[in-house]
């Protein structure tokens, strides 16, 4: 798609595997704004505006991204995954039912954000020892929970997938 | 985790003392869950606050009028927009809705008017075209010029907050061991990740609103807003907004009003939503502090007299200023016996950003400066810190330098034994992986010039409101064929307290389902969401409700099922007559029942200080012990906190992995005062309002936490459960500053404690 057309303010985004047409789009947005306020998709979180947060971590062709660096624009043809495109007919994943039973979520603000990033990190490490663990959630701020009872969900997550 | 005493016994899912399941849990981890910036209306518009650029400047004059000519923009308001009082505040009502043309602004980021516009991006346009003429004058950034009287007076009601002393005993007294240091704790800020978000929707008739806002005291907040618009405070509903967590920063007003006037201007729903730098501007911090603080002891190590002198920056506008110092004074013991003591403190108004309630509540930088000066009698008196601590120990019956007896229960002397019993973590192995040294990945310690520390730090801290205040708490229970619903407007900041609700109904009512209805301001007030107060104050509400509600079924069930009315109880979900064995199911016995009951629970009163600083001001304490070890890289000044070991004094434990989480998140918060946390003011502006240049910890910072709970029924309580989530954050601070004061040899007087501090 040409810069031009994208003038035109009209363009397409895959999300959670469908298209989301996006009219009246103003060319400067980001995708975390997209997607909250325009496709009606308020999982992703804004609490920085820089990236340092992690709260709006989406999945962008199998990277994780804070989706509050990304315009929106320039996601088109890219297949997005955000936290509402987890589980199956609103069923909860191994990694959301752990985080509860765990006691990982408190404020549940940064929650969604660390439920894409460890989905994403399982899925490309799913035998993360603790220091990888520690290290790819960094970039995502919890200011509750101290990220003790968020690592035990996922040590259960990798222990039950072990076990199955 | 482990436990002392356990006193629970029901292990039926959901009820007190299990691991219940939050009811917003689902939909938090789905990403559903409407926080208050989810919130969103038909035909809503944004809105957004222009702020001044100075800390001290005169408004000469305010040009809106390019503003209201770009396209979208729907409306703009100023001071003389405001109907009613011009202030507000919660002790003070010395705060301006805007700085007013003619008045001063007396902070940088001080809100001089709000617009309304059809998208965010108008908005800045907006307020970008908004034209402010200011006549800068000097601000006042030295708190201490406002002690000596020497600074101007930048606001009518004066430049001190409260002045209050503190003396008792013999004030002759000379120990034979005398330590004293000055200790300056830096500006924290609560750094909750959802910011300030509110959506105001006017009544059709323009009488009245509905506000969604995340907030820790509804009503509260509906006073203030009520008495800025001169409207009846029932013409005003309140409706809690998705908190993402609070820590004391969601006390006090900030975007409330702004986002009424504008809803009430244009007839339209409005939302405001923060940005995380307009949020460093919009919420108020936790104070700096100077303490000056000497101790005297006898050669065996007891404490036989505290001199201090107490310095809080309560910034432009005072807030809950007074009452941190209070905290602060009282906590000037920490908890350690002391007969004798004279402290003076005061809470000071300057150009600099106002400062109220965070998590901890002045206790914090009294108990650094404490803790500090135990480590220093340890070292006077060659004692260990854990030695020289127990030679301390404040007990139950003990008389506390107020002159209030301590009536709580006082396990100091379990939590520092508990807590020096845990293992100590394994030595840094020199082939240790790289993320658990001091700079991790930066790749920057040599493993040669890491030195490890331990260090300890204990705390008591005082639990509900205190000096007279009542702050009591409302919920309303009903029973209506078989359901039971439980109403109340206690803010849910993340804390739990809607979980905790529905498991005290299960357990008192021997049910298993409980809905919750709407958290607003349709029935009384609960109090705030702070001081470590909700479990005790709307937990006692909640369960007199449900007692009430209880009574009543058993009447009925007595009738209905010929039960004996003195001899039944609840045995898990069946009522039990125990003279004749009956059971009837509550399910049973509650069919075409309509029981509601409304409670109001209120703790002992308490009194104000006297000019000698003395009285009962204070409901109750708790206290925790803390050892951290730390590795330090004295070459570079980098700090890895590797391990904390805790034991809290918890009362009953109602939901463990609960009080884990408040205690590890709250150690977090701690470590990040210790070594990254502050927001740097320089001449009245704030240098760092982002999170790229303000330090949070992150999973490779939080230490390895091992905790004790002391759990021992606390007999005030009205579930003999105390409150447990700011205890943590408290006496870890110290505890990591000893560590790296024992590693490095440095007496680092100040937090958060700086890599230069460590290596020049």
């Amino acid at each position: 798609m040409s810069a031009q057309e994208l003038g035109n303010e009209i363009y397409t985004l895959r999300v959670n595997g469908q298209s989301h047409p996006v009219q009246d789009a103003w060319i400067g947005e980001s995708l975390l704004y997209v997607l909250r306020e325009r496709l009606g998709l308020p999982g992703a979180k804004g609490a920085c505006e820089q990236g340092e947060c992690g709260s709006c971590t989406v999945v962008m062709d199998s990277q994780a991204v804070c989706s509050c660096l990304v315009m929106a624009a320039a996601a088109v043809d890219t297949e997005i995954l955000t936290v509402e495109g987890l589980g199956e007919n609103g069923s909860l994943t191994d990694i959301q039912q752990a985080f509860l039973a765990a006691g990982g979520v408190q404020c549940g603000f940064c929650t969604p954000g660390f439920i894409v990033a460890v989905h994403h990190l399982l899925d490309s490490n799913p035998e993360p020892s603790e220091d990888q663990i520690r290290e790819s959630l960094s970039g995502n701020i919890c200011r509750c929970t101290g990220y003790g009872r968020i690592l035990e969900a996922v040590k259960i997550v990798i222990s039950k997938r072990d076990a199955s | 985790m482990t436990t002392t005493h356990p006193t629970n016994t029901s292990t039926r899912a959901g009820t007190l003392g299990t691991n219940a399941y939050r009811p917003d849990g689902v939909a938090k981890v789905q990403g559903g869950f409407a926080f208050s910036s989810d919130m969103w209306s038909e035909n809503m518009l944004w809105g957004a606050t222009l702020r001044s650029p100075h800390p001290y400047a005169k408004i000469i004059s305010i040009d809106d009028s390019a503003a209201l000519a770009i396209d979208g923009v729907e409306c703009v308001v100023t001071a003389q927009d405001v109907p009613g009082n011009p202030y507000y505040g919660l002790i003070m009502s010395d705060q301006p809705v805007f700085a007013a043309i003619g008045d001063t602004v007396r902070y940088c980021g001080e809100p001089i008017a709000a617009v309304a516009a059809d998208h965010p991006e108008t908005c800045k346009r907006a307020l970008a075209a908004i034209k402010v003429v200011y006549e800068i004058l000097t601000p006042v950034t030295n708190p201490q010029d406002c002690v000596s009287g020497i600074a101007p007076q930048i606001h009518p009601q004066g430049n001190v907050y409260r002045h209050q002393r503190i003396i008792t005993g013999d004030q002759s007294i000379v120990g034979d061991v005398i330590v004293e240091g000055t200790y300056e704790i830096g500006m924290q800020d609560q750094a909750f990740l959802g910011l300030e978000s509110a959506l105001a929707i006017p009544d059709s008739g323009g009488e009245g609103l509905e506000l969604y806002v995340a907030t820790q005291w509804l009503h509260e907040d509906r006073k203030q807003i009520a008495a800025c618009l001169n409207i009846p405070e029932d013409k005003i509903r309140l409706v809690l907004g998705g908190v993402g967590g609070a820590f004391g920063a969601r006390e006090d007003i900030s975007l409330q009003v702004h986002t009424c006037l504008l809803a009430l201007k244009s007839g339209r729903p409005v939302r405001i939503s923060y940005g995380r730098e307009e949020s460093f501007y919009g919420h108020v911090h936790r104070h700096p502090a100077t303490i000056w603080m000497r101790h005297h002891a006898d050669r065996n190590g007891k404490i036989l007299k505290i001199e201090s002198t107490m310095l809080f920056d309560g910034g432009a506008y005072c807030s809950t200023s007074p009452a941190v110092l209070i905290n602060a004074i009282t906590h000037t013991q920490g908890p350690y016996k002391c007969d004798t003591a004279s402290v003076e403190g005061w809470a000071v108004r300057t150009n600099n950003p106002p400062c109220g309630a965070m998590r901890g509540f002045g206790v914090v930088q009294a108990c650094f400066a404490h803790e500090s000066q135990m480590e220093k009698l340890s070292v006077a008196l060659g004692l260990s810190p854990v030695e020289i601590r127990l030679r301390n120990v404040m007990e139950t019956g003990d008389r506390l330098i107020t002159g209030q007896i301590m009536d709580s229960v006082a396990p100091v002397e379990q939590c520092i034994r508990e807590t020096d019993a845990i293992a100590m973590p394994e030595p840094l192995l020199p082939n240790a992986d790289i993320r658990q040294i001091p700079g991790g990945t930066g790749l920057t310690a040599q493993p040669g010039n890491i030195v490890r520390g331990v260090g300890w730090g204990v705390s008591m801290k005082n639990l509900m409101y205190s000096e007279g205040f009542d702050d009591y708490s409302t919920a309303r229970c009903r029973m209506t064929d078989g359901v039971v619903s439980l109403k109340f407007a206690t803010s849910e900041v993340g804390q739990g307290f809607t979980m905790l609700a529905q498991q005290i109904a299960r357990t008192i009512l021997g049910v298993n389902e409980v809905l919750l209805d709407t958290i607003d301001t349709q029935v009384g007030s609960a109090g705030s969401t702070s001081a470590s107060r909700q479990t005790w104050m709307s937990g006692g509400a909640v369960k007199a409700a449900c007692e009430k509600v209880l009574e009543d079924l058993f009447d009925h069930a007595a009738l209905t099922f010929e039960l004996s009315r003195d001899h039944v109880r609840i045995e898990e979900t069946d009522i039990v007559d125990i003279l004749s064995g009956r059971r009837i199911a509550v399910s049973e016995a509650s069919k075409g029942v309509n029981l509601d009951r409304t409670e109001e629970y209120h703790h002992p009163p308490t009194e104000d200080l006297d000019e000698n600083g003395q009285g009962n001001c204070h409901v109750a304490f708790a206290f925790v012990a803390h050892r951290a070890v730390v590795d330090v890289d004295v070459e570079l000044g980098l700090v890895k906190v590797v391990q904390i070991a805790t034991a809290q004094d918890v009362g009953r434990i109602l939901n463990p992995i609960s009080v884990q989480g408040q205690v590890e998140g709250g150690i977090a918060q701690g470590l990040g005062l210790a070594v990254m946390e502050e927001i740097i003011v320089k001449d009245g502006k704030v240098r760092n309002p982002s999170f790229t240049d303000y330090l949070l910890p992150t999973f490779l910072d939080a230490p390895l936490v091992e905790m004790v709970l002391i759990e021992e029924f606390e007999p005030k309580s009205p579930l003999g459960a105390k409150g447990v989530g700011e205890p943590p954050c408290i006496s870890v601070t110290p505890a990591i500053a000893n560590a790296i004061r024992n590693a490095t040899g440095r007496e680092l007087p100040r937090v958060p404690i700086r890599p230069y501090d460590i290596c020049l």
